[in-house]
């Protein structure tokens, strides 16, 4: 039996960029002042999972054998969105946390609806629609301000029994209830068949316009519950442009990082994730050592790039050694 | 239970790509429990009527039916859906899924709305059990699988669909020998299980072992259908032979074949599994043809010259010296001179959006340019000189190449690499898809060149165009050149009976075949 061999094989990217989380933030909190506590791996999960949830979005279109520049603009828009709704008694606050869901699915399903009907390139129509969701972020927050319900937000992102962070908690709830549900239904399996071989998909007869539509669909909605959460760490909503681009940009690094293929057809949100939580950790690691914050950019450039090397050297070895054995 | 009533029908079917005609007023009936196999030579309509009968295409005008009961297909999932199932030649499966994963494509199991990988996994095992490729690991990676066993994971995933009609078109022309015996045990099971096969092959062995009737297909149209083995091979190359002919080609030259050194000759050329052992010679001033059926080694072999392939074996030579062509800029060096004309314009000739005149200068712009900066007085004069020798039609030299017609976006082509004044000139198929009248300015064109002194090896699918054009015919069959036609020899019926691999003397049953 090597059923796990091909086990190993599907999951290498996830499992490498779970490897290169873990001994970062090994590193990270051995050399932080406070060591390995609770306070500590509470606020890097806060920071970790903004760009988490962006990243698990850019993985779904990213699959398809598309990119989305839009999700970090999706982001800020459903966070000026949340400033002023997600506010109030408890009713008010969960219609609240809905309309701002909804809007993220609704601008995920519009690059949906333009990429796959009005068949216009993913990154053309994106950065298209992200710079309206941005107009709108702006309409509604021309300056940053506005509120949210304290309660909720501390709750979501406290701990849980004093050593979880809620905010780790609630990843694992989106993954398990968006996430795993795509990834193993037939319209997940149509997004990544279209992505690794459209026409070949289309011959076996696969959803092809339905699985992409949900991709970006979905994509949406987990930019928005990112979206959601960085309303409840800030507790304001604010229509910055350089913080969107950004959050879209290192998204797609965390996707890369997380083993998943810009070519589509493979790679899984988890690794995303991973690839996102490590990216974060990179800033964290600067801090520690005590480098100028100015020093950023160019280390996660630099990470990166070994990373993907790393990804591309691990592909080609184990390669063959799949041919040894088979 | 003789299969009386047909399962299934088609009637009248046409269809025209612009104005070629790939099926006219064509009928096809198929039943249970036997394998009917489609002959014809190359654009005779199979592929076609194929792609009618799985819903790739749409037919302009017929009907098929089904049990009786007519019915009409907008995709291949609706086909599917009515039981009729293709294999194709070009490969369905989706590279980056597993081979399980690719088995239920069309229709996974699922649990409460989600995929049931346990489900999936059972179907794909029973799957490719019946396929006899039980070897074949259910969660291994297609993109990771040799050619040939992904062709075995593509039949067992024609089985998982459960079929009532099963389609195979060339299914086996990537296959080991072993591979193919398994196959053919498990297609004649299915027959007996009551399945209608319909069997797509230019290997008469495989058709006379297995086939129960045949029907050959010859301009679009179904010409004779019988019993399997009630005809001899050579009856078999005279329902094929009859196209219209329709060009007119520029006389051939009388020629004394001592010539001097060849300009261009292979020595044992293999490569992969696609060529094998090729050795062939063209001369200053000779038109020599690739003929055989489509995907025989002819596109491999030119590409072989032009330095595309790697790990090549066997040598080439220049002028009687051994080269080493390690790339299409090596190929098309001073030294060599050498151009090919693509098969496919689209992709490998043209910069579609890019104007006329940036796409005729592409190839020479090199000898255009002096250090660095291109001469546009020189360009210009050797444009117009192309443009006037080969009579494209354009409303400017600064419109984009796409907007041309196919004809003249193939003189584009063939013009650009003409500014080099090339020695050796391959031609890749290079009158597909263009108009009769294009066709014959590139019969007359090619003549004149050789007449200039250029070597020219030509690969046409039309037959008509080798026999018009050629002054020998190599024929190529699974990669090899099975035979030499000079001259007189070119005819229909011995281009026909080379490219099946139909051993044996001519028998001179009728020669007042060719009209």
């Amino acid at each position: 039996m090597k059923d796990w061999r091909y086990w190993l094989a599907e999951q290498r990217g996830t499992l490498l960029a779970l490897g290169i989380f873990v001994v970062m933030f090994v590193i990270y909190t051995s050399n932080h002042p406070a060591g390995f506590t609770a306070n500590v791996v509470q606020t890097a999960s806060n920071k970790g999972v903004l760009l988490a949830f962006v990243a698990m979005a850019q993985t779904l279109v990213v699959i398809t054998a598309g990119i989305d520049l839009s999700v970090g603009m999706i982001f800020t828009l459903t966070n000026c969105l949340a400033s002023w709704l997600v506010i109030g008694s408890g009713i008010e606050t969960a219609f609240g946390v809905i309309a701002v869901l909804g809007t993220g699915l609704l601008c995920g399903a519009i690059n949906g609806a333009i990429v796959i009907y009005g068949r216009l390139q993913p990154i053309v129509a994106t950065i298209a629609t992200g710079a309206v969701y941005f107009g709108i972020a702006l309409l509604l927050r021309p300056f940053p301000g506005g509120s949210v319900n304290e309660d909720l937000a501390d709750a979501l992102t406290g701990r849980l029994f004093g050593v979880v962070p809620a905010s780790l908690i609630v990843l694992l709830a989106v993954v398990l209830i968006v996430w795993v549900p795509f990834s193993r239904s037939v319209l997940g399996r149509a997004a990544y068949a279209a992505g690794s071989s459209e026409m070949a998909a289309y011959m076996s007869g696969v959803p092809i316009r339905r699985g992409k539509f949900a991709a970006y669909a979905l994509a949406g909605l987990l930019a928005a519950v990112g979206g959601l959460f960085l309303t409840f760490f800030t507790y304001t909503g604010d229509a910055a442009y350089a913080s969107g681009n950004a959050y879209t940009l290192f998204s797609i690094a965390a996707v890369v990082l997380g083993g998943v293929s810009l070519f589509g057809g493979k790679g899984s949100a988890i690794g995303a994730i991973f690839g996102a939580l490590a990216f974060r950790t990179i800033g964290d690691l600067l801090f520690v050592f005590d480098f100028d914050p100015l020093w950023q950019p160019l280390f996660q450039g630099v990470i990166l790039l070994i990373a993907v090397s790393l990804g591309a050297f691990a592909l080609f070895r184990v390669r063959n050694r799949l041919e040894w054995f088979l | 239970m003789d299969g009386a009533v047909p399962l299934f029908r088609m009637e009248g079917i046409s269809k025209r790509y612009g104005g070629v005609r790939a099926l006219e007023k064509a009928e096809l009936s198929v039943s249970s429990g036997s394998i009917h196999a489609i002959l014809g030579e190359n654009g005779a309509g199979k592929s076609t009527l194929i792609k009618v009968m799985a819903g790739v295409v749409a037919p302009d005008e017929g009907r098929m039916t089904l049990d009786g009961r007519e019915v009409t297909f907008a995709s291949p999932a609706a086909a599917n859906q009515a039981g009729i199932v293709c294999i194709f030649q070009e490969l369905s499966l989706v590279p980056e899924l597993s081979v399980a994963d690719n088995i239920v494509i069309s229709d996974p199991p699922t649990r409460f709305g989600m995929i049931d990988r346990k489900a999936q996994r059972r179907i794909a095992e029973e799957a490719l059990a019946r396929a006899g490729a039980a070897d074949i690991h259910p969660l291994a990676l297609v993109k990771d699988l040799p050619l040939s066993r992904r062709q075995m994971v593509e039949i067992a995933k024609a089985l998982a669909r459960k079929p009532r009609i099963l389609i195979l078109d060339e299914a086996t022309s990537a296959l080991t020998a072993t591979d193919v015996a398994k196959i053919f045990g498990v297609l004649k099971r299915l027959r007996s299980e009551g399945l209608a096969l319909l069997y797509i092959s230019h290997r008469m062995n495989e058709i006379a072992e297995l086939a129960d009737q045949c029907t050959v297909f010859r301009n679009g149209r179904n010409v004779a259908s019988y019993a399997a083995g009630t005809k001899s091979d050579n009856e078999v190359v005279e329902l094929m032979i009859g196209r219209e002919y329709s060009h007119i080609f520029p006389p051939k030259p009388v020629r004394n074949s001592a010539a001097a050194v060849p300009v261009l000759e292979a020595r044992q050329l293999s490569w992969t599994d696609r060529l094998d052992d090729v050795s062939l010679t063209v001369g200053a001033g000779e038109v020599v043809g690739l003929g055989g059926l489509d995907g025989q080694g002819q596109r491999e072999l030119l590409l072989a010259f032009f330095g595309v392939l790697r790990g090549l074996s066997g040598q080439i030579l220049i002028d009687g010296k051994p080269v080493a062509i390690a790339s299409p800029a090596a190929a098309r060096h001073d030294g060599i001179g050498m151009a090919l004309i693509p098969e496919d314009r689209k992709t490998e000739g043209l910069m579609l959006p890019m104007t006329v005149r940036e796409n005729l200068s592409f190839a020479a712009l090199d000898r255009l340019s002096k250090a660095g900066i291109i001469d546009r007085a020189a360009e210009q004069r050797l444009i117009d000189d192309m443009v006037g020798l080969l009579a494209i039609k354009t409303a400017g030299l600064d419109i984009p190449v796409g907007a041309l017609s196919g004809g003249n976006q193939q003189k584009v082509v063939i013009a650009k690499w003409l500014m080099r004044q090339p020695r050796i000139i391959l031609l890749n198929d290079p009158t597909r898809g263009i108009d009769v009248g294009t066709k014959q300015e590139l019969y007359q064109l090619m003549r004149k060149l050789a007449d200039a002194g250029a070597a020219i090896l030509f690969y046409s699918t039309d037959y008509d165009e080798l026999i018009g054009c050629c002054d020998r015919v190599l024929v190529l069959y699974d990669g090899a050149v099975k035979r030499e036609l000079v001259g007189a020899e070119i005819t229909e019926r011995a281009l026909i009976a080379s490219a099946l691999n139909i051993h044996g003397e001519e028998s001179p049953v009728s020669q007042g075949a060719n009209a």
